[in-house]
This record gives C-alpha cells, sequence and structure tokens, in this order.
C-alpha cells in the first residue's frame, strides 16, 4: 500500500511573547483509502498537525522542521501557486465551526462553483451543477433551492453537510476533518459520521479525523494515533487501541471516559494537568501524571517502541512488548 | 448538618423546614417565552423556550436534565435561579412560595450555580480569593472570616489555597477554573447547587476528575443537584432522576435506570442510540433520526416531536400528549404510545416498540 502521507519529525514551534513548542518529532503516515483519527485533548497538538499539511500555519510566528510529503510531494517547499492549486485539489479540510469557515456574504452555490471553476477551470454553468451534485450528495433535502441559501439562513446540521459539499467539490485524494462534529448536536453527530463514512468509501478518499472524543473515532477510524503534549504517545489500529492500550496515557484517557461507569463508583482519573509546552521535551512528558513511571521516565526521552508490525508506543513499559522486526 | 473545623466561619445553611419528605424544590408550570420580532409586515413571533414545565427535586437527589441545544434546559435553569423573569409558573423552595415566605435574597443563598463558561463566569479583576469571598461578604460575614472560608474552600475542591488564592482567573486552567467555580458556589452554603453544562468545556481527563469532586461535596456537604447537560453518559453516571426535554418541553422523566433501559418516549431512544458506539465491531449503522431538531420559534403544533418521529400519527399533530405514568416507579412520559386508549395504533400494546423497531424515518 502506497503511503499518500509521509510525515517525518515534523517539529512544530510558534515564537512569539512565549514560545510554544507545539508538535514534537511526529512521524505519521497515511494510506489510501484509509482513515487515521489524531486523538488527543486540547494543547495536544493535533490540529496544529492538521494545519501543517495544508501550510495553514502563520507564516511569521512558526517554524517548522522535517519533511510534509503528500503524493510524493515536498508540502513545504511548495510556492504560494503550487499551495492554492494544491489546496482544495488534493488535499481539502473540514472545520469545527461551519459558520466561521463560510463566506456569510456569499450563497452556498455560488461558493461551491468558485471552488470548481477556479480548480477545474469549469464555466460558471458547470460550476453551478456541480454545486447541485454535491448537495444532493450530502443529502440536504430541496438542494436546488438551497443553492441560492446563505450560511447564516441554515441549520448548524445543514450548515456542516454544505461545507463538506464544499470540501469534496473537487474530489480531492485526502480530506482533512478538524472536530467536524464537536459542535453538533448529538442526534445530528451521528448523522454526519455515518454521511461522512460514507462518502469516504464512495469517494475512495483518505481521512485525517481530528477528535477528542473516542466515541466519535470509534464510529469512524480505522487507525488512531493518540497524542499528548505534542507528541504521539501511541499508534496502531483502531482496535487493538481500544481494546489493549499500552501507553498509560492511553489507558488513562480510555478508563477516564464516563461511558459505563456505575453510578456511586468512583471514575478512574489521571491526576494533575498535562504539562506546559514552553521547552522541548527532553523526558517522557506524560512522567509528572503517571502513575508507573520510573526513575529513568524523568531522564531522557523513552523510546519509540514497535508493539506489533502496525503499532508502536513511546514508552518504556512497551520494550517488553517489543517485536524484533522493524519497520 | 455541616461539619465546620474549628477556625472556619461558614454562613449558616438555610434552614431545613419541611424535613426529609419535602421536596427541596417544587417546579409547576414553568413557562418563558420570548418575543422575538418578525419581518416588518410578518406578525410577531415567540420563542416558546420553557413551555409549562413541571417537576420537584427530593433533598439530596441529583436531578439530571437532558437534550439538544435549544431544548430549554439553561433557560430552566435561569428561571429557577431567578435570573430571569419567568412568565408563567410556580416555584417553590422547601415549601416556602419564592417572593412570599422567602425573598430572593434568601432563595439565592439556598441555590447557586455553575455555568458552563468557566472563564466569562469569573470576574477578571478579583483574585480567586477575592472572587470567592465576594458572596460570603455581601451576606454580612467580615472581610477576614469571609477569607479564610476561600481558603478553606479552595482546599476542599483540590486547589491548595497558597497556590491559588492570590491568581487570576487567567492565569490557571480551565479545569482549575471551574474547581474556582465551584468553591465560589458552596461559600453560601447553598443547599441545591443547580449546574449548567458545567463539565462539557472539560477535557475527559479533567471532567473524571471534577465529576468526582462533584461526588465528594455532594457528600461532605449534604448537597441537592440540579445537573444539566448534552452529554448522556456524564447524566447517566451522576444522576438519580432524569427529565429529558424537547423544545421546551418536558417528553420524559424518571429514575435514570428506567429511562436508559426501557425510554418510553421515541425522542429519547433515538438521543441514546445516538450516543457513539464503544465497540469497534459494533458501530452505528443507520442514524436512528433525521434532520436537525426544528427552529424553536412558533414549534410544531400537538407533540412537538411530531415532525421527526417515525411513529408519528395524525392524532400527535392535533394535540400536545400529557406527561402520564409509564409505571408506578414515578416514570413519566408525553408520548401517545405510552397512553393506553390515546387512539395511537401502537398505544394498547404494554410493552410498545422495541428498540430494534427504530427505523430511519423517510428521508
Amino acid at each position: 500500500m502506497s503511503n499518500l502521507v509521509d510525515i517525518r519529525d515534523l517539529n512544530i514551534r510558534f515564537t512569539g511573547d512565549r514560545t510554544v513548542h507545539a508538535v514534537n518529532d511526529i512521524s505519521l503516515s497515511l494510506g489510501e483509502g484509509e482513515v487515521l483519527g489524531l486523538l488527543g485533548e486540547s494543547g495536544s497538538g493535533k490540529s496544529v498537525t492538521l494545519r501543517a499539511l495544508m501550510r495553514l500555519l502563520p507564516k511569521k510566528r512558526t517554524q517548522i522542521s522535517g519533511t510534509v510529503k503528500v503524493l510524493g510531494r515536498d508540502v513545504l517547499a511548495m510556492n504560494d501557486e503550487e499551495l492554492s492549486a494544491f489546496r482544495g485539489q488534493t488535499v481539502s479540510m473540514i472545520f469545527q465551526e461551519p459558520a466561521l469557515a463560510l463566506d456569510p456574504v456569499y450563497t452556498i452555490g455560488r461558493q461551491i462553483a468558485e471552488t470548481v471553476i477556479r480548480h477545474e477551470g469549469k464555466s460558471e454553468k458547470e460550476g453551478l451543477a456541480r454545486a447541485l451534485e454535491m448537495l444532493e450528495v450530502v443529502r440536504i433535502p430541496s438542494a436546488k433551492r438551497r443553492l441560492e441559501a446563505y450560511p447564516h439562513e441554515m441549520s448548524g446540521g445543514m450548515r456542516q453537510r454544505a461545507m463538506i459539499a464544499l470540501a469534496l467539490a473537487c474530489k480531492p485524494k485526502i480530506l482533512l476533518a478538524d472536530e467536524p462534529t464537536t459542535a453538533l448536536d448529538a442526534t445530528v453527530q451521528i448523522q454526519i459520521l455515518l454521511l461522512l463514512r460514507e462518502l469516504q468509501r464512495e469517494f475512495g478518499m483518505s481521512v485525517i479525523f481530528v477528535t477528542h472524543d473516542i466515541g466519535v473515532a470509534i464510529e469512524i477510524c480505522d487507525r488512531v494515533a493518540v497524542m499528548y503534549a505534542g507528541q504521539i504517545v501511541e499508534q496502531g489500529p483502531l482496535r487493538d487501541i481500544v481494546r489493549t492500550p499500552v501507553h498509560p496515557y492511553a489507558k488513562g484517557l480510555l478508563a477516564a471516559t464516563v461511558h459505563g461507569a456505575k453510578r456511586g463508583q468512583r471514575l478512574e482519573t489521571i491526576p494533575g494537568t498535562p504539562p506546559s509546552l514552553d521547552k522541548a521535551p527532553v523526558s517522557c512528558s506524560f512522567a509528572p501524571r503517571c502513575m508507573v513511571a520510573q526513575p529513568r521516565c524523568s531522564e531522557r526521552l523513552p523510546p519509540n517502541v514497535q508493539v506489533s508490525p502496525d503499532r508502536t508506543a513511546r514508552c518504556v513499559l512497551a520494550e517488553a512488548a517489543e517485536v524484533s522486526a522493524e519497520t | 448538618m455541616i461539619e465546620t473545623s474549628t477556625s472556619v466561619e461558614l454562613l449558616e445553611q438555610v434552614e431545613d423546614i419541611g424535613g426529609a419528605a419535602q421536596p427541596l424544590l417544587q417546579v409547576t408550570g414553568l413557562t418563558k417565552h420570548f418575543p422575538v420580532r418578525g419581518d416588518l409586515f410578518s406578525p410577531r413571533k415567540t420563542v416558546r423556550a420553557v413551555d409549562d414545565v413541571s417537576f420537584s427535586i427530593a433533598k439530596g437527589e441529583t436531578v439530571g436534565i437532558v437534550g439538544e441545544s435549544g431544548c430549554g434546559k439553561s433557560t430552566t435553569a435561569r428561571l429557577l435561579m431567578h435570573l430571569m423573569k419567568r412568565d408563567a409558573g410556580d416555584i417553590v423552595y422547601d415549601g416556602m412560595q419564592v417572593g412570599r415566605a422567602l425573598s430572593l435574597r434568601e432563595l439565592r443563598r439556598g441555590m447557586q450555580m455553575v455555568f458552563q463558561d468557566s472563564y466569562a463566569s469569573l470576574n477578571p479583576r478579583l483574585t480567586i480569593e477575592e472572587s470567592i469571598a465576594f458572596g460570603p461578604k455581601v451576606h454580612g460575614m467580615a472581610d477576614a472570616a469571609a477569607r479564610t472560608l476561600a481558603r478553606e474552600l479552595l482546599g476542599k475542591v483540590g486547589l491548595r489555597p497558597e497556590t491559588f488564592a492570590n491568581r487570576y482567573p487567567h492565569e490557571i486552567s480551565g479545569g482549575q477554573r471551574q474547581r474556582v467555580n465551584i468553591a465560589r458556589a458552596l461559600a453560601l452554603s447553598p443547599r441545591l447547587v443547580i449546574l449548567d453544562e458545567a463539565v462539557s468545556a472539560l477535557d475527559k481527563s479533567v471532567e473524571a476528575q471534577v465529576l468526582n469532586l462533584l461526588a465528594d461535596l455532594k457528600r461532605e456537604f449534604g448537597l441537592t443537584y440540579l445537573f444539566i447537560s448534552h452529554d448522556l453518559n456524564v447524566v447517566r453516571y451522576i444522576s438519580d432522576r432524569v427529565l429529558v426535554m424537547y423544545l421546551g418541553e418536558v417528553v420524559e422523566l424518571g429514575p435514570v435506570d428506567k429511562v436508559w433501559d426501557a425510554p418510553a418516549h421515541p425522542y429519547t431512544r433515538a438521543l441514546l442510540a445516538a450516543m457513539p458506539s464503544s465497540d469497534p465491531d459494533n458501530r452505528t449503522e443507520t442514524p436512528p433520526i433525521s434532520g436537525d431538531p426544528p427552529n424553536p420559534i412558533d414549534p410544531p403544533s400537538g407533540c412537538r416531536f411530531h415532525t421527526r418521529c417515525p411513529f408519528a400519527e395524525p392524532l400527535c399533530a392535533n394535540a400536545t400528549p400529557k406527561l402520564s405514568d409509564v409505571d408506578t416507579m414515578g416514570h413519566q412520559a408525553a408520548c401517545y404510545m405510552a397512553i393506553p386508549g390515546s387512539g395511537h395504533s401502537r398505544a394498547s400494546a404494554k410493552e410498545n416498540a422495541k428498540k430494534s423497531d427504530m427505523g430511519v424515518t423517510a428521508a
């Protein structure tokens, strides 16, 4: 299986009044037709990683090192012209707040048509025809009438559908989803998740899906990378990580979900709070909160252990389970 | 009663008058409509935010309210706190009619609230200690005593007073701020605490910490909680009884296990089925209902859920079903299917509509 996305040793640092080491030494890959979840709490670097893939981070205040390759091309080396062709056509993104991501002064139909005209050189008529087709694909009722609607005239769920239609209008190979269902009501969230799952199959897209909600990840992802303090602490097939997490943080995060906990019984918690990211990590970032930390955890960075051929964990505890086969 | 450690003075709790049998809070016919201006020539419209809501909260109980955005759960909380005027309805606190036997000032001592936005609910110009001490001072406590109390409460919510007392809200994390808000609510020795999405903005691992804290405080201070949330897992975990709201009305209420295991209202069933799966091998295959919740401006006639309900029949659109007993354990639902002899074709059957019947509505 060839990799559509290959990220190697990615480091992202924000400079300014204070320095934030948002992403530290991340390596990730995304296969053809695969849905990869980035799972983590706020500040873990999951959205920053996603934005780096599309070079959406503010140029002046961001230092990026490492390589980000999409379809074999180096994204970090692209010039502005290459970037604007790349965005929308090869990779496109959907956001948490469709009300902020859509342009309030253009109709939905106009916005979708514009991307098609721009990227594929189609005429306005063809663009609008594609817009109508896309609104039907995302199952917006009375699509024809909705072409003329402005974003504020639609409900939250409809707006999210419209944003998905916009993102998929040029049939991108890769869809980046940044918590697209977090702001939605429960009964609407599940509809959008199922729609995305279906479209992913239909279009044969690869998806990177950022979420903080394990339930959402379970519904949509094939593989997950659990992030903590700007690092990937565990990565592997969704099923394995949900059933038998190796890294203590992944374990804690799964145990801390209220799902199925009995009333009156105490919830398992991870004590303490995540570290501030003003220094690059020199030891295990999770060690201060870890119940099973050893002295060496706070001395140097834990190794990235290959637990099984398709699974890694950044923890000394994983060494016991290590397989000798490299890569 | 509260145990007072030797040096710390607490405000006296509002006296328990009715004893254990008297509900701490009894709400009947609570209603709030907001007028919204229509277009120039169209008639005025109203948002029926809360419509004829009645329930009671027993002493020492935790009652949960669940529902989607716009269902009126937060408006209900604000009406109870008297943060806005109600259009109709009675609020009786421990047998005392608010405004007559009980002054608003006394009510606010007996009932406190924690909001979702931990930052917006703290004064950015006051230190944490000052924020917590503010309420007791308003109620006549001396400055030094109020500050001692504030520090004591900080300890109770798991924040070291030496470290946190003199900090400002922007200097601490979201989870810590929510602990401060809880401490501030407790400073007036309330008996009822309303938690309006109090853990919704927190990360999962922090949410679990705060839920454990709430359980500890409830035991220590003998509190009663009204817990409002859109997260069904959290509500099930913390509540004894639960109210399910839809577009300003209570559609189902009862002991949380009864409602979860045998939901009687199709909306409750849809809400429960919409929870993401926790088993990778058993993902959700079909959405339980389609469409978005309707706009609460001029909601549908009759049963407000009939526009999305897979079992809707003509009678559902004509008149609103009353909240009726499903069993003798206090489980009630406002659905014609749960009312024997209502005329709905599924009504008379005792165990109507199992979970597997929950199909998709015609898209």
